[in-house]
């Protein structure tokens, strides 16, 4: 994925450093091996911690090294390695004595915890579950009015084992993929100026055209100024509660639907 | 102004057939399209009117041009063109990426393509060139500022603008005001401080710097809890601005502050960040600012085009300044000293925001902060408006963006009281995306066309004394509206949605419309021109 990086930095040195796909947007430096990262932070924590914390975003008594220059410029061990024996004597660091490997791990390990705050992509959530379950069973049955399309016993029967907290939380504000590939389709009905209505699932509309497929399957295809469209959208009623709920409100459905398992 | 310009450029020896004309940066666009935005107001806003309402219809492809990228990251690879092209005497300029080209302006051909060895950055876009006589500037992700030579594509020099490695990347059209480059950076990964540079055209050295966010003791400082809080306390610059150049000032936007959705160690209004400033671009010292996002929380980078409006509020001529900012609101300012005239919202339920102070200025809502367990925010990270550019016609005194009504979830993750990086997360939810005609003397929305999709694309917009506006819809379309009612008068299908500003210029007595599509762009005039 990053050729261009491998060559740049030397095709040995770099060999074991990779770039992970999945977070190639966010992370475009070289990955660090996890067992050089794992040696580096049991280094980390017996030499460095006590000042510096064990996560290296810092103590009272050592600065961050997450955002330090220093640490961000180093490859390898490059910068970190000197900083590392000399230490800053009059700023209260000693010098280390320390081997290159040490060295090189130590430095694995604050590129993780670098590209760690840069991948928010990763962030954990946790701690998601706040609501009240019984006002969230109210407001489904209320004010939402999910059970006018839901059924905890039907279609929703079993959700929380299907789905973990994170991804129903998106998914019930608004099922964008659908739920669980069964979702409704969006369909439509054109009426023509002259001839009869023609009804099915939306394919494509934009200002200019709309394509449904009929219900015998067949692509049927109008320019928009010679028709007039009525979208049924199946989802219109969650975009609609967006504008409905409190924090409150979502946080209790939620808490509401992981009852469902 | 346009004298000692020329003055300094003939000695430099480099005016040639193929050079910009200074002169022209201080003109309404027409034979030319030498800037980012046309010319320096950012209106978009053409005085051509060969093609207009009573010919549109009949606009035809005179060419279509795919360019594939090489070299660097996207080596082979896909090419979406966010850049606006310059036009200058005949010939496109533009970039992306690592990559830049010089197209035949009549035919498209490639007349040549520069490629950059990246040492890696966020590759998210390049906007464009800047151009000073035969010189052209553009930014690479990996924050060089990279000089050709217009006539051969050649490179000049190159010089570091920030440091990859801290996380910056890089990608706006560099802004040419007289002899001074002015650059932007960008990037929040890891909370470093923003800044704008100014560089010498022909060597690249450094000018001035100025820094988004104060140091400790200086003006500003006093709206940050610490000097920790200060110093990383984002406002990237990544979009270029517009400039007076009877007031000498460069206005443009700048980035939210970080850490980006954990604001518990940076209380305050967090100054100069989520604002609009003006700088004397001579010295790169702020003259005024005005903050339309106070102590941001929700990644509602101010970047959006200040647009410079020459007219009357209420009764009385003025110089102003316009702006639909990424949150929700439309803010319009004097621009002489950046007093505020109006601020009004352009799509509904901005619910991140309890109304306006005495000065026009949103008022965040703390109860809309991301939280652990997520909180419902209008609009979402992408905002109601962002980068994609605006037009404004002094013939219909309204100004058009393209906009999107969206919810998201904001969740905080990073609790602890120095929070790093973004501190949190964000989903978008649902997003509708619509064109705003706001009128700029009331701030209400005179008209609206809502896209029959959700989501999807959103493009820059031209206006033209054509009677006509130019942008791209949702789906794969450029299109032609009426810019008084927003009634569709001409549009064409292409491979993939318009993702840049349209531009439009004439040569040899034509009209041109150029549109940048993912890879490609396609270039119309009308039959028998």
């Amino acid at each position: 994925m990053l050729p261009v990086l491998q060559r740049r930095a030397g095709l040995v040195a770099v060999a074991l450093w990779t770039a992970s796909l999945a977070s190639a947007q966010l992370i475009s430096r070289p990955i660090p091996p996890a067992d050089a990262v794992e040696r580096g932070k049991k280094e980390f924590v017996i030499q460095c911690a006590s000042c510096h914390g064990a996560d290296a975003r810092g103590e009272d008594d050592g600065p961050d090294l997450v955002r330090s220059v220093i640490v961000l410029d180093d490859e390898r061990g490059s910068l970190i390695g000197p900083v590392l024996r000399k230490g800053f004597p009059n700023e209260g660091m000693p010098g280390f004595d320390l081997s290159d490997a040490q060295i090189q791990d130590l430095s694995a390990f604050l590129r993780e915890r670098t590209q760690a705050a840069i991948n928010r992509n990763a962030y954990p959530l946790k701690d998601l579950l706040t609501g009240d379950a019984e006002a969230g069973a109210a407001f489904f049955n209320g004010a939402g009015r999910c059970n006018t399309c839901h059924s905890p016993t039907g279609d929703l029967a079993g959700l929380a084992s299907r789905f973990q907290p994170a991804q129903l939380q998106t998914r019930f504000l608004y099922p964008r993929g659908g739920r669980g590939g069964t979702a409704k389709p969006t369909t439509a009905t054109v009426t023509p100026r002259t001839g009869p209505t023609v009804s099915g699932t939306l394919e494509f509309i934009d200002d200019f055209t709309v394509v449904l497929r009929d219900t015998e399957g067949y692509n049927r295809s109008f320019s928009r100024d010679a028709v007039k469209v009525d979208i049924q959208d199946p989802l219109a009623a969650h975009a609609q509660l967006l504008k409905q709920y409190t924090d409150k409100n979502m946080h209790d459905v939620l808490a509401y639907l992981v009852t469902l398992k | 102004m346009k004298k000692i310009l020329l003055g300094a450029l003939l000695c430099a020896g480099v005016l040639s057939a193929q050079a910009l004309d200074p002169a022209k940066l201080l003109q309404p666009p027409t034979d030319s399209w030498p800037t980012y935005n046309g010319d320096y107001t950012g209106r978009r806003y053409s005085p051509l009117k060969q093609i207009n309402q009573s010919n549109v219809g009949t606009l035809n492809l005179a060419w279509t041009r795919r360019f594939t990228a090489g070299g660097g990251r996207g080596g082979g690879g896909p090419v979406s063109i966010k850049a606006t092209p310059l036009e200058v005497n005949g010939i496109l300029y533009f970039a992306a990426p690592d990559n830049a080209w010089a197209v035949d302006a009549r035919s498209g051909h490639e007349l040549w393509h520069y490629t950059w060895e990246t040492t890696g950055g966020l590759h998210i876009g390049n906007r464009g060139f800047g151009m000073y006589g035969d010189w052209l500037y553009f930014e690479t992700p990996d924050c060089y500022l990279v000089s050709l030579d217009a006539k051969t594509g050649k490179l000049r020099w190159n010089h570091q603008i920030a440091d990859v490695k801290q996380e910056y990347f890089c990608g706006p059209a560099p802004m040419v005001i007289k002899n001074h480059i002015i650059t932007g950076v960008g990037g929040d990964s890891l909370d470093v401080p923003g800044y704008l540079e100014s560089r010498d055209p022909e060597t690249g050295a450094l000018q001035w710097r100025w820094n988004t966010t104060p140091r400790p003791g200086e003006p500003g400082s006093e709206t940050w809890p610490s000097r920790g809080s200060m110093e990383h306390g984002g406002g990237m610059t990544w979009h270029s601005g517009t400039y007076d150049p009877e007031l000498n000032l460069y206005y443009f936007g700048t980035g939210n502050p970080n850490p980006v959705y954990a604001p518990q160690s940076r209380s305050g209004n967090n100054l100069y960040t989520c604002s609009i400033v003006a700088l004397n671009p001579d010295t790169g010292k702020l003259v005024w600012y005005y903050q339309v996002s106070p102590h941001d929380s929700h990644d509602f980078d101010n970047v959006e085009t200040p647009v410079l409006i020459d007219g009357e509020f209420k009764g009385q001529p003025r110089k102003m300044l316009a702006q639909a900012a990424r949150n929700g609101y439309f803010v319009l300012l004097d621009r002489t000293n950046g007093k505020n005239l109006l601020t009004a919202p352009f799509v509904e339920a901005l619910n991140w925001s309890k109304g306006l102070d005495a000065d026009g200025r949103p008022i965040p809502n703390p109860d809309k902060e991301a939280k652990p367990d997520g909180t419902l925010v209008s609009p979402t990270e992408g905002g109601a408006a962002n980068w994609f550019a605006p037009s404004f016609s002094p013939l219909t005194g309204l100004f058009y963006t393209h906009a999107s009504e969206s919810y998201g979830l904001d969740w905080k993750t990073d609790l602890s009281k120095t929070p790093e990086g973004y501190g949190g997360r964000n989903q978008t939810i649902w997003m509708q995306n619509l064109l705003q005609a706001i009128d700029y003397k009331t701030g209400k929305v005179v008209w609206s066309h809502r896209y029959p999709n959700q989501g999807g694309n959103r493009s820059g917009l031209l206006s033209t004394a054509g009677g006509l506006l130019f942008g791209g819809d949702p789906t794969s379309n450029v299109f032609a509206m009426d810019p008084v009612n927003g009634k569709m008068l001409w549009h064409a299908g292409l491979q993939s949605a318009v993702s840049n500003g349209p531009i439009t210029f004439g040569l040899d007595g034509r009209q041109y419309l150029v549109v940048g599509a993912g890879d490609s762009l396609y270039a119309f005039t009308l039959p028998g021109h």
